[in-house]
Order: C-alpha cells, then sequence, then structure tokens
C-alpha cells in the first residue's frame, strides 16, 4: 500500500481515501473473522483512528521506520506491510508474516520498516528510540515514528525516551493516538499532565491535530518529519481520535455513555474523507470501485490463508535462536 | 603471550570490535567521559568519538530498549547496565522484546545486540548492587548468557557476543576486574556453548563459572594436599551451556559438585543438576552436590557477607560428600 506522492489534490486525497478504507475492510473483515471463530485470541481493533497511520505514512518511505502498539494493524498496513501475510498471521498460517508465532500483537515485517506491534503498552517507545539512533548514527535521513496511545503516558519509559530523544536531537516522531481511553478507563482519571505539557518539559515541539481530519494530520506530520530529516530533533503529534470499538473485541464497553456511543459515527474519518472528496466533484461511483476492489483484495488474502498449513512447530522451535552458518 | 586485567580485556575487546566493524556502537550510564563505573571502557570515546560511545541519562528501561531498535535498525549496539540489580528496570526490553524480536516476527530477523552486566559480592556493595541474577535470564528463550571468569575469557566471550547475531548478556563480576591473567598477543572470540576445563583431575568434577572459578581452583589445592585429584569445569556460557563436556567430565570422575555464587535454591547448578541426573545417571557414583549462597539477601557488612558467599571450605566439603 506504500503510495506515490500524488501531486493533484484529488488524487492524493484519494490516495489517503484508499488506505484508510483499506484498514477499515480489513479490520471489519477480522471483526467477522473473530466472531466466527476463525481468528485466535485477543484483537484489538482501531476503527476510527484510521486517518493518523494513513496520515503520517504519506510521509514516509521504505527506509524509514515505525513501530506500534497492540492497536496496530493500521500502522502496519498503512506502512505497506503485504496484505496476505497480514490476514495469515492473524489467523494463525504458517504463510503469515510471523509465521504464527506472533498473531495480532506482533504484526511485523522489519524488512519494510515495520518494527512490530506490540503486546506491552509503550514498549514500542524505546525501540522506536533505537531506530533513530541508529538512522543518525549511520548517517540517513531516515526517520523512526511511535504510535502509541494516550494510555501509555503513563509508562515511565515514555518520559525516559521523550528525554533521549531531545537529548541527542533524535529524529524520532512521537505520534500519539490520543483517543481518550486508557484500556478500559477514561484517561483523564490516570494523567495528570497532558502530552503537551510532556513535551514542553523536554523542549520537544508538540503539535495537536484533529486526528480524524486525515488531511490535517498528513499536513502536520509532513511539517514534523520533515523537520526530522533537517535535523531538527524529535517532534510530539497529537492526534485527537475515536476508538469505536471496545478495548479488545469482546469488551461490550458498559463503562462508555450511550451519548458517547452514540456519537461516535459523526467523527468517523472515513466518511468525512468522502464527503471532502463528494465536494471536490468526485463522481461516487469511482469512490464505490475504490471499497470494491479493496474488497476483493481482501477476500483473496482471507482465501489464501484458509487454503495456507498450519505453522510448523519444528519450524518455530529451530527460530528461537539464529541458525549458525555453515 | 601478556598479562592483563580482566577489566582491560574488556576495554581491548570493545576497542578492536569497534575498530573492526563501524556498526559496533557503545552506550550506557558513565560509559564515554567517566570510562564506565568500572572503567572497563576508558578511552574508547576519545578513541572512537562520541557519536559511537555515548553516556545516557540513568534510564534503563530506554537503554536496552534502544539496543534492541538500534539492533533491528543496521547496527550492533553494546549497552550496558551499570549493576546486574538493576537490570530488574529494563526487563521488559529484555524479556519481552529483545529475546522474542526473532521468534515472534516468524525468524526473518535477528537481534544482534550485547548487553555488558556486572554482578556479584564481595565488596560489601549491599542488597542491591552484589546480586546474581543470571539464572533469570537463562530461564528466558531467545536470550544468551556468558559469564567469564578470566581475563582471555572476558576477551574472547565478548568478542563472540558482539559477533552474534542474537541478544548475549555478558555478566563480569565486579570482584574480577582488577584480575590478572594470561592472553594472547593477538587474541580470538572464544565460541558461545563450549566449556574449558580449568583443572584437569581423577576423582570428582566441580562444575562453576564466573568468580567462583577461583573459589573452586582454591578448593581443588587444598583437596590435593590431602590426595583428592579434583577436575574443574568452567562453563564460560550458562546459556547455552556445554552439557556434552560436563558429561564428559563426570563419566571421567564419577562424582559431581555444582558451584556457584548465585543463590542456590532455583539457581544454575539446579539445571545442571538435574541434567546430569538424567543424561548420567549411570555415571554417578554419589549424590550430585549444589554449592550456592543462602536463599537471603547479599548482606551489606563484610562479617555478614564473608559468610554468605560460598568459600573453599564448602566446596572441599562438597567434594568430601561425593567421596563418602
Amino acid at each position: 500500500m506504500a503510495r506515490e506522492p500524488k501531486n493533484d489534490p484529488t488524487d492524493r486525497l484519494l490516495s489517503l481515501y484508499e488506505g484508510m478504507l483499506t484498514i477499515r475492510q480489513a479490520e471489519e473483515r477480522l471483526k467477522a473473522l473473530f466472531a466466527d471463530g476463525e481468528v485466535p485470541g485477543f484483537i484489538h481493533l482501531s476503527i476510527g483512528q484510521e486517518a493518523v497511520p494513513v496520515g503520517v505514512s504519506a510521509s514516509l518511505g521504505p527506509s524509514d521506520t515505525v513501530a506500534s502498539n497492540h492497536r496496530g494493524h493500521g500502522h502496519a498496513l498503512a506502512k505497506g506491510i503485504d496484505l496476505d501475510g497480514f490476514f495469515a498471521e492473524i489467523m494463525g498460517r504458517d504463510s503469515g508474516l510471523c509465521r504464527g508465532r506472533g498473531g495480532s500483537m506482533h504484526v511485523a515485517d522489519v524488512s519494510i520498516g515495520m518494527l512490530g506491534a506490540n503486546g506491552i503498552v509503550g514498549a514500542g517507545l524505546p525501540i522506536t528510540l533505537g531506530s533513530a539512533l541508529a538512522h543518525k548514527t549511520r548517517g540517513t535521513d531516515a526517520v523512526a515514528v511511535a504510535y502509541f496511545g494516550d494510555g501509555a503516558l503513563a509508562e515511565g519509559v515514555l518520559h525516559e525516551c521523550l528525554n533521549i530523544a531531545a537529548l541527542w536531537s533524535l529524529p524520532m516522531l512521537f505520534a500519539c493516538e490520543n483517543n481518550g481511553w486508557s484500556e478500559f478507563s477514561p484517561t483523564d482519571r490516570q494523567m495528570k499532565a497532558s502530552l503537551k505539557d510532556l513535551a514542553a518539559a523536554f523542549s520537544i515541539p508538540h503539535v495537536e491535530v484533529d486526528g480524524n481530519d486525515v488531511e490535517a494530520v498528513e499536513a502536520a506530520a509532513a511539517e514534523c518529519i520533515a523537520a526530522l530529516r533537517s535535523g531538527a530533533g524529535p517532534r510530539v503529534l497529537e492526534c485527537r481520535t475515536t476508538r469505536v470499538r471496545g478495548h479488545f473485541e469482546g469488551d461490550r464497553q458498559d463503562y462508555r455513555s450511550p451519548d458517547e456511543i452514540a456519537g461516535l459515527a459523526a467523527t468517523d474519518p472515513i466518511a468525512r474523507c468522502r464527503a471532502r472528496l463528494a465536494e471536490l466533484g468526485v463522481d461516487a461511483g469511482r469512490v464505490d470501485a475504490i471499497g470494491e476492489t479493496i474488497d476483493r483484495r481482501i477476500e483473496q488474502a482471507v482465501a489464501n490463508a484458509r487454503g495456507a498449513p498450519e505453522p510448523s512447530f519444528a519450524a518455530a522451535a529451530a527460530d528461537v535462536y539464529t541458525a549458525a552458518e555453515g | 603471550m601478556a598479562e592483563t586485567r580482566y577489566g582491560k580485556a574488556i576495554n581491548q575487546a570493545l576497542h578492536d570490535a569497534m575498530a573492526a566493524d563501524p556498526s559496533v556502537i557503545l552506550f550506557g550510564e558513565d560509559v564515554g567521559e567517566a570510562g564506565g563505573p568500572f572503567k572497563a571502557t576508558r578511552g574508547l570515546q576519545e578513541t572512537f568519538g562520541a557519536e559511537r560511545v555515548r553516556d545516557t541519562p540513568i534510564s534503563e528501561a530506554a537503554i536496552v530498549g534502544m539496543a534492541v531498535g538500534a539492533a533491528l535498525s543496521g547496527l550492533k549496539p553494546v549497552a550496558e547496565i551499570m549493576f546486574m540489580d538493576f537490570v530488574t528496570l529494563a526487563m521488559d526490553q529484555l524479556v519481552n522484546q529483545a529475546a522474542k524480536a526473532r521468534f515472534m516476527f516468524g525468524g526473518r530477523n535477528s537481534v544482534p545486540m550485547v548487553l555488558r552486566t556486572p554482578h556479584g559480592g564481595g565488596l560489601s556493595a549491599g542488597p542491591q548492587h552484589s546480586q546474581c541474577l543470571e539464572a533469570w535470564l537463562a530461564h528466558i528463550p531467545g536470550l544468551k548468557v556468558v559469564c567469564p571468569a578470566t581475563p582471555a575469557d572476558a576477551y574472547g566471550l565478548l568478542r563472540a557476543a558482539i559477533d552474534d547475531p542474537d541478544p548475549v548478556v555478558v555478566v563480569e563480576n565486579k570482584a574480577l576486574y582488577a584480575l590478572k591473567g594470561e592472553i594472547d598477543d593477538d587474541p580470538a572470540a572464544v565460541p558461545i556453548g563450549k566449556a574449558r576445563i580449568a583443572r584437569p583431575g581423577r576423582d570428582a568434577t566441580v562444575v562453576t563459572y564466573g568468580a567462583a572459578l577461583h573459589t573452586a581452583l582454591q578448593a581443588a589445592d587444598a583437596l590435593a594436599g590431602d590426595g583428592v585429584d579434583v577436575e574443574i569445569v568452567d562453563l564460560r556460557s550458562l546459556q547455552p551451556w556445554d552439557e556434552a563436556a560436563v558429561l564428559a567430565s563426570l563419566s571421567r570422575t564419577h562424582r559431581l559438585v555444582v558451584l556457584h555464587e548465585a543463590v542456590e535454591a532455583f539457581g544454575i547448578g539446579a539445571e545442571i543438576a538435574a541434567r546430569m541426573a538424567d543424561v548420567g545417571f549411570d555415571e554417578l557414583d554419589a549424590p550430585i552436590v549444589r554449592v550456592g549462597a543462602p536463599f537471603m539477601p547479599v548482606p551489606f557488612a563484610g562479617a555478614l557477607e564473608k559468610t554468605y558467599l560460598p568459600g573453599a571450605d564448602d566446596v572441599v566439603a562438597a567434594v568430601r560428600r561425593t567421596l563418602e
């Protein structure tokens, strides 16, 4: 899904729309597969948050790196991860990106700079920091992006990373998806300081953006990432967004008010993008065709995963360590 | 051959690895300008520059996490945790990230990082600066753990660790940094997973590692005076450990003592004893005896710590038990 930069504003918006819709439709499909028992374990959906990774990834290339969290499907897909390998992994098949050893919370492809979703809140941050250190040490203009939620604001390691990134002027983007929820609790009951306050404490420029407006995210991220590439040091990009589903699939969300849940649809970044495309005069049929193409691609990925063999236990056991050469 | 100190051998290994490979970088608390808390990194920042030898803040989780991220992004980081006790602050990054990033990502990438950290008592450093926690790490699939006892092995195992594609924890011993020993003029890496016969003998085998090797050697000298000829196996690597070498020694002596400075209960010695009771059952002429620290925190006061640490007398008594 890595997209070529588009100069025409309509083409660019269509490309962002396609990116978001790919994530949405992939997760809707995962939701159904989970309900049918074809996806085991836990899955955490990012429905409602798609504008963030798509807006950020519009400024990323193959040598840039990202690390993600438990709600990481969108981050992986926006970085350009292979759709077949993505579905096969989450469905626990040998053809999965991680050969069925990681699942939804560990989707990764280091070869394209996707350093892994992560099951531990905040854990992707120091990994991103080290990746940014590698980019700087090697003298490239690559950047490293950590996606994290507002729940991670309370993790001590975030504070360590903000400090070191600022101290060493590392090319690291702290991309926060602030959806207001720290798992099952509102973040304002868990966190005294704001991310803006934390960024200021370490003299890191902080940009806040409507995280459900993909054009706004794209523009803000482009500015931040250009600063990183110029050696200006880290940036914090705080995207206000919306978690539509529960913390994990199966979470009934009875801790959220009915009013809040009723209002979620109005914040949908994809509906907003579609309305904007209509304003720009894009034909509805052309927009619909994008969704149909994605659906066909997803159904093919699901069919491929269903037809793929179960993972090999022997191969898994042999991959704990790197095999000796020769 | 030349004589060098354990700490200097580590310094030389780091120097040689950095000179040989520009992707090797060092970071940790006070490793740069100050030359490291035990001076193991002295002079390296002057030689290789502040970009490759970085002083970090006191942020252990970030230090180890950075090593993971840098290793996944083309470098070979060598991170330092000032005292092994502080690894507690970095366990998520070591256990959940470094150890699993190869397996969990389908075996398509490796994590070529090294974590250096000193363990061990004897310096009255107290309960939070003296612990031997290596059994925790040896218990984690995906980590390798080595523990050199001599200057030559401090050099060779560290070079092997830096060359290794997987995360390796190099456990040094604070009491050994000043230890002198012979090292080759052109020293080589020591393969991970290979033990060494530190003293050949016929009557009983003592398997050990790290600073306890020197305790075992003292005990062997004392027993030799009574006509008991002890063979000492220095494991050098704890994960993987050289089961074949231990079994071969047991097959010669038929008696086995396992010695370490770490707490005896649930330790490395328990694993070795259990394996030898299984694969070496027919070779055993006596029960396997473990010698380790008692099940208590490392105490501060000199008199307490001296009693706490396993001594040569304890090893002598253990060997005698196997000969009863």
